[in-house]
């Protein structure tokens, strides 16, 4: 894939205007990051997770959300990140793609933000391609910046990764 | 209930319930000639239906009360309050009725000629409603009230409901009630997904309660566990649809099958309102209707037979159903002929399916149930109904294939009955709970044959796991059966070394008509399973069918054991369909088929290879076992003398033992129970390849030609050549008027393999490569007993080519037998309409053989050989 992001899709329309945008906000590899808070089911903590074999290794495998079998997509590597140390504990967010629902695990999931849309920049095209591909964009924060993640193109996983 | 009449009493409520609104609107405003003829169409139409129904109380009231509603339409009568109330008195009259018969089925007993004559006097308008008319002495409308009392005030309130019998008990008012509201399939399987979560929590409340004692929570936990499974129940019935969809059509069939066969048929059917999963209904449609066709075919006799044998001249098919447990029974009986059970012991003798000795040992019903055997059939002559075969086989395969069995009762004379019995679901499976690499895995109970602890048992139960140089084949009694490491297969991690596998569970699963062994690390207990289907993103892997929740939360992922076979190459893409409760379509790889084939070493450092599949034993032969018998050299094997082929031409003399693969031909109703061994120097390896067999045409004797098999080139041996060179009667060349059989073929490799064994069995075997090629030889007046073709050929298909044979020229009558991957309902049903005697799944040699003597024996051809 090309990073040519001149014709990438256009910005989700809560990142264009003037309007206010929240995101839950999620750490992977120490990296701060954000889904929009509408497109997050839910939050959830350490789960058991089924190991599924010959899955994608994006795949961590499956789990019971209260009923229903929701696939749990490594967001590490995702992004073509170290995996995590063994141990650490996961969190995961619940999106919902095509009737069906996935859980991105990440690192630590810690709040809901507001942020202007003047904090908004459009990603820099020197971003590692696996970053490239999944990033909306990025706002600048006093802290450091925090790169908005597409969700939709994180689960549009294909069985070759 | 009579459906007729449950529907009247559903429509009628509505509209008692529309008339009570609509009377109180007219009151309101008189002049409303709308309101005022829709009430009159729904008394109307009350009366009209009941007159048809046979309710005359019912009819007498609602003629009555459409009286008096005409002359209002008509505009003789005004509306009053009086007025309005002697109807709305009939109409509670109505009610009382319409429960009534919702309660009983009958009309409630009960005296309505006050009313009626109170309601009559209104409409010859001679009786202000209220005013307590003097007795008319003369009703003229009416004959049941001539007789009539004095009507009095209290007539036109709503005393007859006192009349009527005490109010129904709500479920019969709910049952006339019962209306219908569309939900979408979403609504219904989120309520499941809904009831499954709330029946897990219950599960672990129970779990923490049991813990603690005396705990205050006991009580209401019981009771919430009691409504729990009743809402599961309740749920699990909204999937629920009445087996009578699946019957629906089976009235006209019967019909015109009647018409077709001459006979006279009526169809009966019981217990068409049980209910079964939707899923269910859709998989039992086909076997029903070609149980139901063979009754009126086969079951049933003609009128002049029925005559003869003193019955009515009319036969009778029934079909009924109900519940019993978990399951819906069905039956489907005729009061025809019955089975002859003398042919079918006949039969099997003739087709060597077992011995005299064994039929003697039978009972009836164990002989009745070769009828299920693959390709039995008794009907001496071909319908066009039924087809020839009864196909039985078939429709005892689907029914088993989603966790039913299936039954017969016959009497001689007087009919056969079958006996259906399937699970009310699919949506909840058993599954036995299996471990591989540390993680649960699902295996659908379905195809689960046994479970067997590999190098268990002695001489008997033989039960081991070989390895042939790195590939594990397992040894079970006298089968030998491709084995999969479940570790290896779903690469959790290599299976232990060698000392290891002895430990291993094996579940040893059907697919078809094909047995493989999955080698796993642990076998838990069964449990039932909610299949659910799995994420999308996951579907490319065809070992999964489904995953579910188990009682404990956890997700685990269910076997797929077609899947599993067609991923090893166990059995070609074609046979292994996808298992009930494969919630994922799998897809139809028409691709290239593979075959397991044994490697070895013999005469020569280059790999030969055969076909796994025809490889009965493979056996390691001491030197000191090894005799001589006019100079060849045998074996006493199994209480008999095997002779013994080298490959390499001679017996290394030296060697201490033989590494032997065994040919058996083991046709005991035949008599013939031979074998051979072929003498080989190694055996290396077996390799699952698609086959791209080069043939060398004959320059090396023995050798069918090259291969490329595990990336080297490797003979692949002409076993019939190796048969042939054993005993000259696996060969009946010396007899002369051998059946002559043509094989239409396009692979080259199946032709090769065809031919041998066919030739072995003592048929004159022509082989060519398409059907255009065949069609010359006809043009050119070659003649034949019969012709096996294949289906599936570039150019000209087997369904067109047997087209062809079937219009005209001398091969017209012949038996053409179809040789195929797909031996599915609407296949065979589609090569029989073009005109194939019999289906037959490719390769398999015993059931062609078998369909062969068969056909031959029907075309009055030449005798089949016997042995």
């Amino acid at each position: 894939m090309t990073t040519d992001l001149t014709i990438r899709a256009p910005l989700p329309p809560e990142l264009r205007g003037e309007a206010e945008t929240m995101l839950v906000t999620l750490t992977v590899a120490g990296q701060l990051c954000g889904v929009p808070v509408l497109s997050v089911r839910d939050v959830l903590g350490e789960q058991v997770i089924t190991r599924i074999p010959l899955a994608p290794p994006e795949v961590a495998g499956s789990l019971n959300l209260r009923g229903r079998i929701v696939t749990a997509i490594d967001l590490r590597r995702r992004l073509r990140l170290p995996p995590a140390p063994p141990g650490t504990p996961r969190m995961s967010v619940v999106a919902e793609q095509g009737g069906e629902l996935y859980a991105l695990l990440v690192d630590q999931v810690s709040e809901v933000m507001t942020l202007r849309a003047a904090q908004f920049e459009r990603a820099p095209p020197t971003l590692p391609q696996a970053w490239a591909a999944f990033a909306g964009g990025v706002y600048r924060l006093k802290t450091g910046l925090l790169v908005v993640l597409d969700v939709a193109r994180l689960l549009a996983l294909t069985p070759e990764g | 209930m009579d459906d007729l009449l449950a529907d009247f009493l559903t429509e009628t409520n509505e509209s008692l319930a529309e008339l009570d609104l609509a009377l109180v609107k007219l009151e309101r405003a008189p002049d409303d000639a709308q309101t005022l003829s829709l009430i009159f169409r729904h008394v109307h139409t009350i009366k009209g239906t009941c007159g048809f129904l046979g309710l005359p109380r019912l009819e007498h009231i609602a003629h009555a009360a459409e009286n008096v509603l005409g002359r209002m339409r008509d505009g003789k009568l005004a509306a009053t309050p009086d007025v309005i109330s002697s109807v709305l008195a009939a109409v509670d009259v109505i009610k009382a009725i319409v429960a009534g018969l919702a309660a009983s089925g009958n009309e409630p007993a009960g005296d309505d000629t006050r009313l009626a004559a109170s309601l009559n006097a209104i409409a010859e308008g001679r009786t202000p409603a209220m005013a307590a008319p003097p007795p008319p002495p003369i009703i003229p409308t009416t004959t049941a009230t001539a007789t009539a009392p004095p009507p009095a005030v209290e007539a036109v309130k709503p005393e007859p409901l006192a009349e009527a019998p005490p109010p129904a008990d709500p479920a019969g008012d709910s049952h006339a009630g019962a209306q219908t509201i569309r939900v979408t399939v979403d609504v219904l399987e989120d309520l499941m997904t809904l009831v499954s979560e709330l029946v897990l929590t219950r599960n672990q409340l129970l779990q923490l309660a049991r813990r603690q004692e005396n705990s205050g929570f006991a009580v209401p936990l019981q009771r919430l566990s009691q409504i729990t499974s009743d809402l599961q129940e309740g749920v699990m019935k909204t999937r629920m649809q009445p087996i009578g969809n699946a019957w629906n059509k089976l009235p006209r069939l019967v019909r015109d099958l009647a018409r077709d066969l001459g006979k006279r048929i009526e169809l009966v059917m019981h217990g068409a309102e049980t209910e079964l999963d939707r899923q269910v209904l859709e998989l039992i449609k086909d076997p029903l209707t070609h149980m139901v066709r063979n009754s009126g075919d086969h079951g049933l006799e003609t009128p002049a037979e029925r005559r003869a044998a003193g019955k009515s001249e009319g036969g009778r098919i029934t079909l009924s159903a109900c519940h019993e447990g978990g399951h819906v029974i069905i039956e489907i009986g005729d009061d025809g002929r019955g089975l002859p059970v003398d042919k079918i012991r006949a039969k099997a003798l003739a087709r060597g399916l077992a011995s005299e000795t064994e039929l003697a040992a039978m009972s009836e019903a164990q002989i009745l149930r070769f009828i299920f055997r693959p390709g039995f059939s008794t009907a001496a002559a071909i319908t066009a109904v039924s087809g020839r075969g009864v196909g039985l086989d078939v429709v005892k395969t689907n029914i088993e294939r989603i966790g039913g069995a299936i039954e017969l009762r016959n009497a001689a004379g007087l009919g056969t009955t079958f006996t259906i019995k399937i699970p009310l679901t699919l949506a909840i499976a058993s599954a036995l709970i299996v471990e591989a690499g540390g993680e649960r895995f699902a295996i659908p109970q379905l195809s689960v044959v046994e479970l067997v602890r590999a190098g268990m048992g002695g001489e008997d139960g033989e039960c081991r796991v070989e390895r042939i140089n790195n590939t594990e084949v397992l040894r079970l009694r006298e089968r030998l059966l491709p084995l999969v490491n479940l570790r290896g297969l779903l690469a959790l991690g290599e299976a232990a070394a060698d000392a290891d596998t002895a430990a291993h569970c094996i579940v040893v699963a059907q697919v078809g008509s094909t047995m493989l062994g999955i080698a796993v690390d642990a076998v838990f207990d069964t449990e039932e399973i909610v299949v659910k289907p799995v994420a999308p993103i996951l579907r490319h892997v065809t070992m999964f069918s489904g995953n579910t929740i188990l009682g404990d939360g956890s997700v685990i992922m269910i076997l797929d054991p077609a899947g599993i076979a067609r991923a090893t190459g166990v059995v070609g893409s074609n046979e292994a369909r996808a298992t009930p409760g494969a919630v994922k379509d799998s897809p139809e790889a028409h691709g290239p088929q593979r075959t397991a084939m044994l490697i070895f070493r013999a005469g020569g450092p280059e790999p030969k290879a055969v076909p796994l599949g025809l490889v009965a034993r493979l056996e390691h032969i001491e030197k000191a076992r090894i005799e001589l018998s006019s100079g060849q050299p045998v074996t006493q094997y199994r209480g008999r003398l095997m002779p013994l082929v080298p490959l390499s031409g001679t017996l290394d003399r030296n060697a201490e033992s033989h590494p032997v693969l065994v040919f058996a031909d083991e046709d005991r109703g035949q008599g013939r129970d031979r074998c051979m061994g072929l003498v080989v120097d190694e055996i290396l390896d077996v390799a699952d390849e698609h086959l791209a067999i080069e043939l060398s045409g004959g320059q090396q004797p023995g050798l069918l030609g090259t291969a490329v098999i595990a990336g080297k080139a490797t003979g692949v041996i002409d076993t019939g050549y190796w048969l042939q060179h054993a005993a000259q009667d696996w060969f009946h060349g010396a007899r002369g008027g051998r059946p002559r059989v043509l094989v239409v073929e396009d692979a080259e490799f199946f032709r090769s393999l065809l031919v041998p064994s066919l030739s072995a069995a003592g048929y004159a075997v022509t082989a060519v490569a398409s059907a255009t090629q065949a069609l010359a030889l006809r043009d050119a007046g070659t003649a034949f007993d019969a012709i096996v073709s294949d289906i599936e050929m570039p150019e000209l298909d087997g369904l067109e080519f047997v087209r062809r044979v079937r219009a005209g020229g001398g091969w017209a009558e012949l038996p053409v037998i179809a040789l195929t991957g797909h031996a599915g309902l609407a296949d065979v049903a589609a090569g029989r309409n073009a005109g194939f005697t019999d289906y037959v799944q490719k390769f398999e040699r015993d059931a062609l053989l078998a369909s062969l003597r068969q056909c031959l024996a029907q075309s009055g051809a030449l005798a089949a050989p016997v042995g």
